[in-house]
């Protein structure tokens, strides 16, 4: 599915691993240049042919985004170029050196084999894998996916795709009840190392029910984790890293995400689960996002900046559990706080992290913290309407603007 | 890709459960004086004669294996459908069966377990005629009737009354209870207290099953997994979707229909517009089979040939097995609903009572000896119960373990540590 689509060329992130101790003064004020895949962050139109227009007049005269490489950070990222893939194909990327790494890596769903997936995550593996290994399902969202719990216990690692996200909402039984439970209920005897993923979100007039954002009603279910994806890069370290975890682990990618396009590492990475990422550092205001709603606030920091003033950005990427510690610091820095989420306003995951911000960094806030959700409204088919049922950049100003009086 | 199905690619034997005779198109009118057992007690129920309901009177058609394979063999006194081996060790699987659940029962009344208990009483059959065919690599999938499957499967009666118990020497640790018993080490792949879902998890088993050796070449590997279940399950959609997956990728599964005839109240033929379950085997491409369930032998039969086929790589069976709880659905049900007429019908064919009747007219073993293994069953419960009692209560710090295989999956707390490196963690008093 191309669309063309606005936002900022994928900025490069700055994941700390948990044995660095983080500092965003120093990674402000002492670019590290020796890492080959840092580069400046600007505003960019990413086409869906993958061409990359640059937009001089608006590119930001600032300190670069220093890059760290997940693993270690002396590893050999200096010396290799590293190779400019589109989302969609760093997912793949991922997903296949894991399946030739691990022979019980395997992949189910609907539309996988043949088709290649519906957004193309999937192509070329059945091919190389066999028919087994990428399976084609009936569509039977509940039971394929229990099928993928039971060969989870029995020894197997597979990848179970939702073709869109909302369709696992038949598939809710055997996630909440058997995937996030079953470990515990059997005492610990059985693991689930399946990794549940798919695209979701509000794509482009794809009407009510393919618009979902499963993660708030996913949140609550104990014994999972959940993370979403939003450039190339985490993309890629993010589906290793659920496929190599022994928990369950559910990936939300974003329909409108996968033909954004960034330069990412040859050698084997992760990206920690866990972890949160810094988008951009800052003062005034600590802006906390994930997925596309990443690229409307990025877009909206760009006139911020122009105003004067200066947003700290982080992706918080792992949306179950929180990274309470990048969250905190930010927090304990800037001491205002806005959230910026796709999902709605009721019970979504801005609700919680609302939620865990004030019981843990109440002492912190100068302001209340103000949460940008959707609109609790089934979205709506009619562009102009949808539009307005996400979140804009000019919101985003706005609010930020309010915070910071 | 078309799969004519019959039960005559089964046995050499063709059953015609699903060719309708021409003569034999029957007006489904349930009467209690209906000479069928099969249809159960439900007297006020009249369906209107209609040529939709092409049933067959199960005394005309419905042939048990045991008496079909006795035609076709020669008639020899030395014809015995088990061993003398065999016969003691279903017996006292049967007779452990049995004695456990009846000790579950007075357990409950005494206060030592709690909730939703579910006993197998009457059903030993199945689970007998079934489990004790199997090798230990073979795993098997229940709902939450399933202490006695635990049992069957191998899973020692001290673990599984420990478990019920709550106490941290059960197989799941006491945290799962009487509807999740799970050993990994004996291949039991739960207990599930909805129905239905854990048919997808058996049908992943056997995915691996044939994974291995597809793609990992394990060319011996041909573990099978056996699906049990009720009539109840058997119109819920995760069945169906099973079973086409089941037969689509041939499968070694096989679907076990435990069909009581009630699920809680509910009865099944007025939960079913076709109670004939076997029927819908070959519908979706595999052979469907009906036995009696109350006649462990004929279920053994049937089972060794459905295990095989799937063994070989045949691919799965449906087999529904005509059963009865002696008991309500749980320990809760007052079991008002059912006919005593009915009961009594039934608990005249006791599997066990049938089946020491078979041993002792056949001349397999003496009365003493099976009187021996009675009294050994005592002591293992004696036991297991006793070990159950001293057996401690889980410590609050087991709270937060197993909930991720992971305990990263915790996450990250506002002091930059894991919150699994918290020691209230390990205390169980984190808060996460």
């Amino acid at each position: 599915m191309a669309a063309i689509f606005q936002g900022v060329g994928a900025a490069a992130p700055l994941s700390s691993s948990p044995s660095n101790s983080f500092d965003s003064n120093k990674s402000v004020f002492s670019p590290r240049r020796s890492f080959s895949v840092s580069k400046r962050v600007s505003f960019a139109v990413v086409r869906s042919d993958g061409k990359v227009n640059l937009n001089p007049k608006g590119r930001r005269d600032q300190r670069l985004i220093p890059n760290a490489v997940a693993t270690n950070a002396g590893s050999a990222a200096a010396s290799k170029q590293g190779h400019e893939l589109l989302l969609f194909e760093a997912l793949q990327e991922g997903l296949e050196e894991e399946m030739e790494r691990d022979p019980r890596v395997c992949v189910m769903g609907e539309d996988v084999g043949h088709y290649g997936g519906s957004y193309k995550v999937t192509k070329g593996l059945a091919k190389r894998f066999g028919d087994l290994r990428v399976l084609d399902t009936p569509i039977a969202e509940n039971s394929f996916t229990g099928m993928g719990i039971g060969a989870a216990m029995t020894g197997l690692r597979p990848v179970i795709e939702g073709m869109n996200m909302g369709f696992l909402l038949l598939a809710f039984n055997q996630i909440s009840n058997n995937c996030g439970m079953l470990h515990y209920t059997s005492g610990g005897q059985f693991t689930i190392p399946v990794v549940v993923r798919g695209p979701g979100g509000v794509g482009r007039q794809l009407g009510a029910e393919h618009s979902q954002r499963l993660e708030s009603y996913f949140q609550s279910i104990p014994g999972i984790q959940m993370v979403a994806c939003s450039t190339p890069y985490n993309a890629k370290g993010l589906m290793k890293a659920a496929i190599r975890s022994e928990n369950p682990v559910i990936l939300f990618e974003h329909v409108l995400l996968y033909n954004l396009k960034e330069r990412i590492p040859d050698e084997d990475y992760i990206c920690n689960l866990e972890e949160a990422e810094m988008v951009r550092p800052g003062e005034h205001v600590t802006i906390l996002t994930y997925s596309r709603m990443r690229y409307h606030v990025m877009q909206a920091a760009k006139t911020l900046v122009n105003k004067g003033y200066d947003p700290e950005v982080i992706d918080i990427r792992s949306l179950k559990p929180f990274d309470l510690y990048t969250i905190g610091n930010s927090v304990k820095k800037t001491h205002r706080v806005l959230i910026v989420e796709e999902c709605m306003r009721t019970g979504g995951i801005g609700a919680s992290l609302t939620a865990a911000i004030t019981e843990n960094f109440n002492d912190y806030l100068d302001a209340p913290i103000m949460c940008l959700s959707s609109q609790d409204v089934p979205t709506p088919y009619a562009g102009t309407l949808e539009e307005v049922t996400v979140v804009q950049p000019a919101q985003i100003v706005t609010a930020v603007e309010q915070l910071c009086q | 890709m078309a799969f004519s199905t019959t039960t005559a690619n089964f046995t050499s034997q063709p059953f015609s459960f699903n060719a309708p005779s021409p003569t034999s198109h029957v007006k489904l009118l349930i009467t209690p004086t209906s000479a069928s057992p099969f249809f159960g007690s439900t007297r006020k129920l009249r369906l209107p004669s209609s040529s939709i309901f092409n049933l067959h009177r199960r005394s005309g058609t419905v042939v048990g294996v045991s008496q079909v394979v006795k035609e076709k063999k020669p008639k020899s006194t030395l014809n015995l459908l088990i061993t003398k081996e065999e016969g003691l060790e279903l017996y006292e699987d049967m007779v452990l069966g049995r004695a456990f659940e009846d000790m579950c029962a007075q357990m409950y009344y005494r206060g030592k377990m709690f909730g939703f208990v579910h006993l197998y009483n009457g059903q030993e059959a199945v689970s007998t005629g079934f489990i004790k065919l199997l090798k230990q690599q073979d795993s098997v999938v229940s709902t939450y009737r399933d202490h006695v499957h635990a049992l069957s499967k191998g899973v020692p009666a001290r673990a599984v009354m420990s478990e019920l118990f709550g106490k941290t020497t059960g197989c799941c640790r006491g945290q799962g209870g009487s509807m999740h018993m799970f050993s990994r080490e004996h291949n039991l792949l739960g207990g599930f207290a909805f129905i239905g879902e854990g048919i997808p998890v058996a049908t992943g088993a056997a995915f691996t099953s044939k994974y291995k050796r597809e793609v990992l070449k394990e060319a011996d590997c041909d573990h099978v997994t056996l699906a049990f279940f009720g009539d109840g399950t058997c119109n819920n959609g995760q069945f169906f979707e099973c079973l086409n997956m089941a037969a689509l990728w041939k499968l070694p599964i096989v679907f076990v229909v435990e069909n009581n005839l009630w699920a809680i109240g509910m009865s099944h033929l007025r939960a079913t517009s076709d109670p004939q379950i076997y029927k819908k085997g070959p519908a979706f491409g595999m052979p469907g089979i009906h036995v009696d369930g109350m006649d462990v032998l004929k279920v053994r039969d049937v089972a060794k040939e459905a295990i095989a086929r799937a063994r070989r790589g045949d691919g799965p069976t449906l087999v529904e097995c005509e059963t009865y709880r002696f008991r309500g659905h749980s320990l809760a049900d007052p079991d008002e609903l059912r006919d005593p007429a009915e009961k009594a019908r039934y608990a005249a064919r006791d599997p066990i009572a049938a089946l020491k009747k078979y041993i002792i007219e056949n001349n397999l073993t003496s009365e003493a000896e099976l009187k021996a293994i009675d009294k050994k069953i005592d002591e293992v419960l004696e036991d297991a119960v006793e070990f159950a009692d001293e057996s401690p209560l889980p410590p609050r710090s087991q709270l937060l373990e197993n909930v991720f295989a992971d305990p990263k999956g915790f996450g990250i707390g506002p002091d930059g540590r894991y919150r699994c490196e918290d020691p209230k963690f390990t205390q169980g008093t984190a808060h996460v």
